[in-house]
């Protein structure tokens, strides 16, 4: 639980601030100067990297089972990505994912 | 052949025909907000810090891992970097959008950067692309149609989950939806052996990473996996120009 307001208000600001500043970078102020090639290369691999980076560990030790891996959130996961990387589609991966998710713990109640 | 009328068309039509076009994704965005709302709710935040993450960060990524990172306790510094680096990608939408919308007044630009999201900048990227002859009048009202239904949308479904959200039974698995929306997301932009490398390395890493203190193992493991993009996307003879 998070119990200190002050921090959270000030996480809060310097998120905003910092997320509305990425926005309006180049748009804003920069024009039409360009990234450094490596640079822009580098971080057009920004949100594959960090999706799955931050899921990785929740994968294979979920909280709500107390970190120890639960086979129904692994197939879940594992239905998401096959059908995301098959039909390129994001709604229709989450929903497969979902329905083995929520039938798999209805079958195998824990 | 219809002769092109783009020229003369009233921004208002483009308004609307962006506001259509971005519609559909409001089917996702609900899940995804009302998510928020009760996991925030659940996690320790009130009402208002809730819906002011919402409103003021309109990023849902970065506000998940914010989150997450104040009930483990992590340093300011680090939940602040670590979420900013889930942001950086908008970046690259800042830079796309230059071109297109670079001669907008200011204002407009400044009130554009505030709506700039996944799905608005995908969506008016994508008519620019198909419409060049589009003045820019229209282009800004396109952009601002887009958002009309997704950011009113997201901010909305917040409030819904973290008011009505204590009502879910204790026994719905919301702590994974979260990753199956990031899964969803992320797989099928896993466009060339560069992006999956991208991928592998960087949760790879963020598995071996689990000791590290709060929110640096993603830092390091994001970073590690952009690079290994970057290297693999330098040595594939097919890739694509940036």
């Amino acid at each position: 639980m998070i119990e200190n307001d002050a921090k959270v208000w000030l996480v809060l600001a310097l998120l905003a601030v910092g997320t509305y500043l990425i926005r309006l970078s180049f748009l804003g102020l920069v024009g039409n100067r360009r990234l450094p090639d490596w640079l822009a290369r580098t971080l057009r691999f920004t949100p594959v990297a960090v999706l799955p980076a931050l899921v990785a560990p929740l994968i294979l030790w979920p909280e709500a089972t107390g970190g120890t891996f639960d086979p129904v959130r692994g197939a879940a996961a594992a239905t998401t990505v096959g059908v995301g990387l098959v039909t390129r589609n994001t709604v229709l991966a989450i929903v497969c994912g979902g329905v083995v998710l929520f039938g798999g713990l209805w079958l195998i109640p824990q | 052949m219809a002769v092109s009328t783009a020229n003369a068309t009233a921004p208002r039509g483009d308004f609307l025909a962006g506001a259509a076009k971005a519609a559909p994704f409001i089917i996702m965005l609900i899940p995804f907000g009302a998510v928020f709302g009760v996991v925030a709710r659940n996690s320790g935040l009130d009402l208002t810090q809730t819906m002011a993450f919402s409103g003021a960060v309109i990023a849902g990524a970065s506000q998940f891992t914010a989150v997450q990172l104040l009930v483990d306790d992590a340093p300011v510094a680090v939940i602040v970097a670590t979420a900013l680096a889930v942001n950086l990608r908008m970046m690259m939408y800042s830079i796309a959008m230059v071109p297109h919308l670079g001669p907008a007044p200011l204002w407009q630009r400044a009130l554009i950067a505030y709506l700039n999201v996944d799905q608005t900048y995908a969506l008016s990227v994508a008519e620019y692309e198909t419409r060049p002859e589009m003045p820019i009048r229209n282009r800004v009202a396109y952009f601002v149609g887009t958002a009309a239904p997704i950011v009113p949308c997201w901010i909305l479904s917040t409030l819904a989950g973290a008011t009505l959200g204590r009502a879910l039974p204790e026994s719905m698995p919301v702590d994974f939806v979260l990753p199956l929306m990031f899964l969803g997301m992320a797989s099928p932009m896993m466009k060339t052996r560069a992006h999956v490398a991208a991928a592998l390395v960087a949760s790879g890493a963020a598995i071996l990473f689990t000791g590290f203190p709060a929110g640096t193992g993603l830092l390091a493991a994001a970073i590690l996996g952009m690079i290994a993009g970057a290297v693999v996307d330098d040595a594939d003879p097919n890739r694509r120009p940036t």
